[in-house]
């Protein structure tokens, strides 16, 4: 039966909207504390090397200028690397500012100027005259492809590829084979909010701070550690973050700086980030990349070869997963895999949006379509003819897997059959048209998290966990979850996020957010249903005397008898009677953590499939990405408006690693100097035509109760290969070195 | 930044007097390059005298049949005024085709003029720069040079300046009015700017002090026939990596005049009078524009990794010409390349 409290699956505008619209959402750098102060950082303009002198003396005679922190007078903090360790932290020994005289990388940060105003910060900070010992560099990783290496340490979670069967008999045993090598070039997250933290000095080593970040408790561990504070002297607060896409899974330095000042000077101090800072720390890691297919007659794949080099700093060893995903998606017997890092001068790469899978299906999914037409077949038939209805790589049945309605339903609106194989045979006119096609595959996961639900005499409903939005729709799901399961109107119940203060969650990231969070909240509120039953119990309600919580629903405000909707008591009743200013229950993550360290049974995987258009000038070879269809199945989906947003963003995204987007580095200077908006290229508007955006069925009851797999990541997979097929069929031209620019094409 | 004093100037005289009694002055139209080189540091003024209520941003009829451009009046009322639009469209095309909406609601004609390169070494205080700093040395050469000259450049200096809007002015023939402590004179457009030589920190030929009053067009606007075709890295907000101005007076199927100008290459905006003569008097065909396209490129060198330019050029200058000859028909076909978001 449905009422009219089911908002589970319907689109649903942002709850949080009106705040963003309005202006009275609030980010990291908009708290004005009283008597605040500004730092200014002071970025490296070597890679690498020493700080030889630092004359602080002139700045400090500027009036205003409060304080100039650098090695050379930071006090002495935590000394062990396990205390700068965050919870994503790969392995290593994490970076710390301001430590001492040694230059690791371009544009690290090495002095914090506070002063009274931003403006005095950053002019002091321009006169702060600095003298280094440079010392030659390694910016390049394809020098150093020799001295790539297995990494023994990842990040949690990671595990090495695994390689089966023989790879070297399945190509002999192959009729036709493709091999071929692909690159692309390190990109930056660049949300539009910078990194900014305000500490709010509350006295006797008393923090507020608000941070932008991905996980309010992630900063609040790694403040506490390094500056041995208590949990209650660093709260910290982010309940608005102006996009993520990765970068704010780690506390970036300008936390540090800002409590190191606070504390240091007992003041509210707020350090921001400028645009060209944003390029000074985390970013998704360059890979030069090895694939080798070979296919039987009827077009299957006897063998998968795929092995990648990625960059890491010399001070982390930073993982993740971009080739084990071809062990993956296609059914193959035989698979060699195999994944390098090679150590240059520049910071610990950070996960950014599909780390390692955005990467990887490049490389994996323009073979596939170098296989295709090697083998004579069309990309979408030789896709489906390897299709894997078992997840080999794992041994196990995938939980659900619809990957096949994406391929057809994907196909069916876009058009595919009326497709022409060879390269350069259709035409709108005067430009070349083609299409291509790929697609993926992404973890569905969940971690253990708490939420807790609590409803006032007033019969509204809070609803809250320590998790984040960064621009996602986390708000808005979980306003839709608990309105639906404790039968409320959506305005009867608001979501609270973002405060250590709150039940704790994990970072925001990975797309477990929505399962994660998701459940723990169904799970509150189903105990706070109890709650509330046993009460109507207690207040001797008739109705209720044997009902089981099985027995009744919640629906309308009321609590009431399945059986019969008559038998209902209202909620606000049912709190007013508890004599409480409010009931309360909050979900036990006993069992969800349990489940992490028990062998999963089932492979638990979101899929998609892309269709692509380009259009191409033929002589001037610009390409426009005319249409695009994205077919997604990932279990249920909460909010199809949000959900549909994540998509689009991801498609827009895809278009942008395949046209435009990179961090160019100049190695002499061992530094990227594109770092503006104005030079590191994203899409623009008129960059970006008719997106369609599919989502296709997909039950699964094994996933987790809610049965949602996220949606966050998976629909940027594939998204830039199809892009480049779809290049090859318009012109002909195999571009293996991504983004594709107009150069390359010439 | 640096700490500045600020005035607003309410006349001509007054502007270049605060100038003068200031070593380090700087004039401020829109602000949309100087305040961002002010935040790089790359710019240092003492003192900023801003120009908006001088009342340059009037844009008049001429009696000999021209147009006045204020030096105040903003790139975007000077592409949508009227006069402009019906007379100038070559002008039109090109501004709309720089910056966004935003940036040319604030930018003036005079500065845009006056905007500097967008060479990524110029901006970033990390690595040495002739233009910015003389002498240190020229970073650009044998690293990233994607928006850097591919012609005129020398061995201090390959940036190029990045206007679209003068790339049509140079075609156009327009005079540039200024005044100075040594009182008024004009400059014709294509002495204005200048090739790097051997003082890649002079962009150009003004005397120090000199202000920017106006942009005189001459009658002729070439309306008929005429393309902006502008190639970058993405569809809007990205300067061209190569730009072309091409305007043509046709007589049937036969060129009777022809301008030809080029953005994206080198320290100016180029305009080439050769290749203008070889179409001149010659068929419009793709022959004659491939000739012209060929002259312009004489000379031109890379740099490694702005090599493709000097094909990329070749082909927009086609493209341009033949699309300024079948205007009708090639906005079209050509919709994506030619359009100005
Ligand atoms: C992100 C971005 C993208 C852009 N993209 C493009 C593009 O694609 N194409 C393009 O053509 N342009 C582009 N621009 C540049 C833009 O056109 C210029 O910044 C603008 O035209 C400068 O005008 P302004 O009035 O703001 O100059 P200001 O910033 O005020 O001044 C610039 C310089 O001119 C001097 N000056 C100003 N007025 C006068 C005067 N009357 N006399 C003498 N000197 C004067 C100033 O002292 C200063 O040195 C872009 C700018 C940005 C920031
Ligand atoms: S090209 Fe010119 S502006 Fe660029 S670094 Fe060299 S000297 Fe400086």
């Amino acid at each position: 039966m449905s009422h009219s409290t089911d908002y589970i699956g319907k689109p649903t505008n942002r709850v949080d909207g009106p705040a963003k619209v309005a202006g009275t959402a609030k980010y990291a750098a908009e708290f004005n504390v009283p008597n605040l102060l500004y730092g200014y950082v002071v970025s490296s303009p070597i890679a690498k090397g020493k700080i030889t002198k630092i004359d602080a003396a002139p700045v400090l005679a500027l009036p205003g200028v409060q304080q100039v922190f650098s090695h050379e007078n930071v006090p002495s903090l935590a000394w062990l690397d396990r205390s700068y360790k965050d919870d994503v932290a790969p392995g290593g020994s994490p970076f710390r500012p301001l430590h001492d005289a040694e230059i690791k990388f371009s544009q690290q940060p090495v002095a914090l100027v506070v002063a009274d105003t931003f403006e005095l910060a950053r002019y002091a900070a321009s006169i702060l005259h600095i003298e280094y010992e440079e010392e030659a560099h390694e910016t390049e990783l394809v020098k150093h492809i020799d001295e790539a290496y297995e990494p023994g340490r990842g990040k949690t979670g990671y595990k090495p590829p695994k390689s089966r069967g023989n790879f070297g008999k399945g190509w002999k045993q192959g009729v036709a084979h493709m091999e071929a090598q692909y690159s692309h070039h390190a990109q930056h997250h660049n949300p539009m909010e910078m990194f900014a933290s305000t500490v709010e000095w509350l006295g006797d080593k008393k923090l507020n701070i608000y941070d932008k970040t991905q996980g309010a408790f992630n900063s609040q561990q790694y403040v506490m550690k390094v500056f041995g504070l208590s949990k209650d002297q660093a709260r910290v607060v982010s309940k608005y973050t102006g996009g993520g896409f990765g970068s704010g899974l780690r506390p970036q330095y300008q936390l540090f700086l800002a409590v190191l000042a606070s504390l240091e000077l007992q003041r509210s101090v707020r350090v921001s980030l400028t645009r060209q800072q944003m390029f000074s720390f985390g970013h998704r890691p360059e890979t030069l990349q090895h694939v080798a297919l070979a296919t039987a007659e009827d077009g299957s794949l006897t063998g998968i070869n795929h092995f990648a080099v990625a960059e890491t700093s010399q001070f982390e060893d930073f993982t993740e997963n971009v080739v084990g995903w071809s062990g993956t998606l296609y059914d193959c017997k035989n698979v060699s895999l195999g994944y390098r890092l090679s150590k240059l001068d520049v910071y610990t790469p950070l996960d950014m949006r599909a780390p390692g899978a955005a990467s990887g299906s490049i490389a994996l999914e323009i073979a596939m379509d170098e296989m295709a037409y090697a083998a004579g077949l069309d990309p979408l038939e030789f896709r489906i003819r390897n299709y894997s209805d078992f997840d080999q790589a794992q041994d196990l049945p995938y939980s659900s897997k619809a990957l096949r309605k994406c391929y057809a339903e994907g196909a069916a609106k876009f058009g595919w059959d009326r497709r022409t194989a060879t390269p350069g045979s259709m035409r709108d006119g005067k430009l070349l048209v083609g299409w291509g096609m790929g697609g993926g595959i992404w973890d569905a996961s969940k971690q253990p998290a708490v939420a807790k639900a609590s409803l006032d005499a007033d019969g509204h409903l809070t609803v809250s966990s320590g998790t984040n939005d960064i621009g996602t729709g986390t708000y808005t799901i979980m306003t839709q979850i608990a309105a639906q399961s404790m039968g409320l109107p959506l305005d009867a119940v608001t979501f609270v996020l973002g405060d250590t203060e709150l039940p704790e969650a994990p970072v925001q990231g990975g797309s477990w957010t929505a399962a994660s969070i998701g459940n723990s909240v169904v799970e509150a509120c189903t105990k706070l249903g109890e709650a509330l039953l046993k009460q109507a119990q207690k207040m001797d309600h008739p109705a209720f005397k044997d009902a089981k919580i099985d027995d009744v629903e919640f629906a309308n405000g009321q609590l009431r008898l399945r059986a019969d909707a008559t038998q209902a008591v209202v909620l606000r009743d049912l709190v007013q009677a508890s004599g409480e200013p409010k009931m309360e229950a909050e979900n036990s993550t006993t069992l969800a953590k349990l489940e992490l360290l028990k062998p999963p049974t089932h492979s638990m995987h979101a899929h998609n499939a892309v269709f692509v258009e380009v259009k191409v000038d033929p002589e001037l070879m610009t390409v426009h990405v005319t249409r695009v269809v994205n077919a997604v199945a990932a279990g249920r989906i909460l909010n199809p408006k949000t959900a549909r947003s994540q998509v689009m963003g991801s498609v827009v995204w895809g278009i942008s690693s395949a046209l435009m987007e990179e961090s160019v580095m100049d190695h002499r200077f061992g530094r990227y100097m594109n770092h503006n908006y104005a030079e590191y290229h994203v899409p623009v508007n008129a960059d970006i035509h008719d997106i369609d955006v599919i989502f296709v069925s997909e039950e699964d009851d094994k996933v987790n109760p809610l049965g949602v797999k996220g949606i966050g990541e998976v629909g940027l997979l594939g998204v830039a290969a199809a892009v480049t097929n779809a290049i090859y069929h318009a012109t002909g031209q195999r571009v293996r070195d991504l983004p594709v620019t107009i150069d390359k094409l010439l | 930044m640096n700490t500045f004093t600020f005035s607003q100037a309410t006349g001509v005289a007054a502007a270049v007097q605060d100038n003068a009694a200031h070593d380090g002055a700087a004039y401020l139209g829109g602000g949309t390059n100087l305040i961002d080189l002010m935040k790089e540091n790359v710019a240092r003024p003492t003192h900023l005298i801003g120009l908006k209520k001088l009342g340059l941003d009037a844009i008049e009829n001429l009696p000999d049949g021209g147009l006045r451009l204020g030096a105040l009046a903003t790139n975007a009322d000077t592409a949508y005024h009227p006069e402009v639009e019906k007379r100038y469209p070559l002008l039109n095309q090109a501004i709309l085709a720089g910056a966004s909406p935003q940036l040319r609601n604030m930018a003036t004609d005079g500065g845009n003029l006056m905007q500097r390169t967008r060479c990524y070494y110029f901006y970033d205080l990390a690595t040495p720069c002739n233009k910015r700093e003389p002498g240190s040395g020229c970073s650009a050469i044998g690293g990233y040079t994607r928006v850097h000259a591919i012609l005129g450049a020398s061995e201090h200096c390959i940036a190029t300046h990045p206007s679209d809007m003068c790339v049509a002015l140079a075609a156009l023939d327009t005079t540039v009015r200024v005044s100075g402590p040594n009182g008024e004179r004009t400059i014709k457009f294509e002495d204005f700017h200048r090739l790097p030589g051997d003082q890649p920190e002079r962009d150009n030929t003004l005397e120090p002090g000199e202000l920017i009053t106006g942009l005189d067009l001459p009658a002729k606007g070439f309306e008929k026939n005429f393309s902006y075709l502008k190639l970058r890295d993405r569809t809007s907000y990205a300067f061209a990596l190569v730009s072309v101005a091409a305007a043509l007076e046709l007589d049937g199927n036969t060129i009777k005049d022809a301008r030809l100008a080029l953005g994206g290459v080198a320290h100016k905006p180029w305009r080439d009078k050769e290749a203008e003569a070889l179409l001149i008097g010659q068929p419009a065909t793709a022959d004659t524009f491939r000739a012209a396209a060929a002259k312009v490129l004489t000379g031109a060198k890379g740099q490694g990794t702005n090599n493709f330019k000097i094909e990329l050029a070749k082909r927009a200058i086609v493209r341009a010409l033949k699309q300024a000859t079948e205007m009708n028909q090639a906005l079209d076909a050509n919709a994506f390349q030619n359009s100005n978001p």
